[in-house]
């Protein structure tokens, strides 16, 4: 789960991270009322959407004195945000984060992540700070500082130190970053979190380190635990149909191309999706009705998938292990029957009762177009669009 | 003979009495499997369908029944505990089923098992099975047929569909191993590739991968320094979004790592067969064989 800057930058303030002052904002009239809270005359007006980019879409502005927040707030707020990560169509900006300008010395960068080759968690730290991080990665990878952290212990101060000297900090700068890595480790570890991003973390002509920027992702499979943290989902981020298809306990992620996908597994969604692409036709969706499928998640996943107004035809393929071949059929049958469905199905139904199901998709005498293997049914559902 | 699961493994199932547990003993029991305990604290001296004695802890089923392995279906708050325990107790073999396990829990797991003797599979996998001589997980048994097709995935349906490829040209599996879509999984392709590769009576495998991590690109390249045997291969998600998690929490393309071009590249360079598509499984195994 992602959420705002400025809700991450709440967070990480519980915990002691060091962040400037700043108040969110719904409107002109309190970005102002914000900025004459701040202790500095510069202020910062920063678009709050759940994407990167953000400065260069043009939606991050210095504000040189109080009286030119007014401007650049009405500027910001309600503008379509188009960045790398928002896609073509770009974000609406509802909310805005005003907060204190910082006078910057050295740009940073920090983040915690899990990582996969050691299974522990590695924070990480490079003097690029405000690049992308992923191209330093690619370009220059010795210019990444990691101390990988010991899931018994938990972040030692020699580690933070070792990422602090490596950062080239002196004198009371280290003590601070020291302070801000702790602090961070904590933040993460209290919270479950999947990711988290300073980028970058400043360090002020006077010698402070703090966050000027924060993106913070959270493992969704420790939510359970935190319902605080589930309070601050913001469903206008992100994509209604998908919101929808989690609802009824369906995993569905939208795509660009046409052919409408209800596979069950994770696994298999994409392998279906990787062959539908090689029979020349585009998924329009991955969607995994998971292990129980049944009439109710077919209908529900019939629903979602026909609501992308894109999709031209639909591939339904199961493989029934638990999962029975012909209750998929039913469903199927029912969803078709109970809804107004014009565009054609075709349907691959393999494992337990696969017989059994076929029959019943048979003497439904529905138009559904049967197909025997995967094969079989990536080609026949591109045949069936063009 | 076949890896992990064999004639001499004896199962505790923790999480009996649940009815994911108590659905899938039942089936693994029909398959005859040889389960010899459950547990579910709180029930002990209780019997499964009046044959299989529960017992309250994981020690105790071992200590009374002997029982050497555990396949666990306890709800995600309690898998890490599940393993844990069953990692105290000595078995030498964990299958975790359990999908949905906070990451951060699996990284004290990991830690945790280091030292102990234990294999453990998963969690959020299908399990594994021994075709005729038993599963240890979820997966259907009727489409598997004994022989000498080493399996290893990531992921759970679509094994199925590996497999029903296989048994459809009458080519049987030693074991099928599935390790999981987790972040942090226990066994690793490397590891089940290492048991594939003492196996006699394994004779080709197919790998079937992901997006997103590094362990196929690893593998391929322990696979050309060491393994003996062909190798067919598949990554699912070759058109999958960056960014995006593709249903499997280890399912992401993030910051250009873990594409499957890069790993079926790897994988190539490996010497490994691989398949474009899902769909040529089955043959390449007969090609190769």
């Amino acid at each position: 789960m992602n959420i705002h800057e400025y809700q991450a930058k709440e967070i990480l303030k519980a915990y002691k991270v060091p962040v400037p002052e700043g108040y969110p904002v719904f409107s002109v009239d309190e970005a102002v009322e914000a900025a004459k809270k701040l202790p500095t005359d510069v202020c910062v007006v920063k678009a709050q959407i759940h994407a990167g980019g953000r400065g260069k879409g043009g939606g991050v502005k210095i504000a040189k004195t109080k009286d030119d927040v007014k401007g650049l707030a009405s500027e910001i707020l309600g503008m379509t945000l188009i960045t790398h990560q928002t896609g073509p169509a770009g974000k609406k900006v509802n909310k805005l984060l005003i907060e204190q300008g910082i006078d910057i010395d050295r740009e940073l960068y920090l983040g915690m992540v899990l990582d996969r080759g050691s299974s522990q968690y590695v924070m990480m730290a490079s003097t690029e700070g405000g690049m992308e991080i992923e191209k330093v990665a690619a370009e220059t990878p010795e210019k990444i500082l990691k101390v990988w952290i010991d899931p018994g212990v938990g972040l030692q101060g020699f580690k933070a130190r070792q990422l602090a000297f490596g950062l080239g900090l002196a004198g009371k700068q280290v003590g601070n970053a020291v302070k801000f890595m702790m602090a961070l480790y904590n933040a993460f570890d209290a919270n479950d979190c999947s990711i988290a991003e300073i980028n970058p973390l400043v360090v002020t002509k006077s010698g402070d380190v703090l966050a000027l920027d924060a993106k913070i992702n959270f493992d969704d499979s420790a939510l359970y635990r935190h319902k605080d943290i589930l309070e601050l989902r913001d469903l206008t981020e992100e994509d209604p149909s998908e919101v929808e298809a989690s609802k009824d306990g369906l995993n569905y992620i939208k795509l660009d191309g046409n052919v409408g996908c209800m596979v069950n597994g994770a696994g298999l969604a994409m392998a279906t999706m990787d062959i539908i692409k090689l029979a020349g036709g585009e998924p329009a969706n991955l969607l995994d009705v998971g292990g129980g499928a049944n009439v109710e998640t077919v209908r529900n996943g019939f629903k979602i998938i026909l609501s992308d107004k894109n999709v031209k035809a639909v591939l339904i393929n199961i493989f029934g292990g638990i999962v029975r071949c012909d209750r998929v059929a039913g469903g199927v049958i029912e969803a078709v029957n109970s809804m107004d469905i014009n565009v054609p199905v075709v349907v691959r139904l393999e494992g337990t009762n696969a017989k059994e199901a076929a029959v019943l998709l048979q003497e439904s005498g529905m138009d559904f177009i049967v197909a025997s293997d995967i094969a079989d049914a990536a080609q026949k559902v591109v045949a069936a669009i063009n | 003979m076949s890896v992990l699961l064999t004639e001499n493994t004896k199962i505790v199932v923790q999480g009996i009495t649940g009815s994911e547990g108590s659905f899938h003993t039942q089936q693994m029991m029909e398959y005859n499997t040889k389960v010899v305990a459950g547990v579910t604290p709180g029930k002990g001296g209780q019997k499964f369908n009046e044959t299989v004695p529960i017992f309250n802890t994981v020690k105790e089923a071992a200590a009374e029944t002997g029982a050497n392995a555990s396949v666990i279906f306890v709800p995600p708050p309690f898998a890490a505990d599940a393993i844990m325990e069953a990692a105290e107790a000595g078995l030498g073999l964990i299958i975790c089923i359990t999908e949905g396990i906070p990451a951060k829990d699996m990284v004290k797991v990991y830690d945790y098992i280091q030292d102990k003797n234990t294999h453990l599979v998963g969690p959020n996998c299908p399990g594994v099975i021994s075709p005729g001589i038993g599963k240890m997980g979820i997966m259907p048994a009727f489409i598997h047929q004994q022989g000498h097709v080493g399996v290893i995935s990531r992921s759970g349906t679509l094994t199925y569909e590996a497999v029903g490829q296989l048994s459809a040209r009458n080519i049987g599996q030693s074991t099928c191993i599935g390790i999981g879509g987790d972040p942090v999984i226990g066994t690793r392709f490397i590891d089940a590739l290492k048991l594939f590769n003492e196996d006699e009576d394994t004779h080709a495998v197919v790998m079937i991968g992901e997006i997103g991590g590094s362990a196929e690109e690893e593998a391929a390249e322990w696979i050309k320094a060491n393994f003996k045997k062909p190798v067919v291969g598949f990554i699912a998600g070759q058109t999958a979004p960056p960014g995006r998690r593709m249903g499997h929490a280890g399912a992401i393309i993030s910051g250009g790592q873990g594409t499957a071009a890069d790993k079926m590249a790897a994988m190539e360079a490996a010497g490994i067969h691989v398949c474009k598509s899902p769909a040529d499984i089955g043959k390449m195994i007969e090609e190769v064989l």
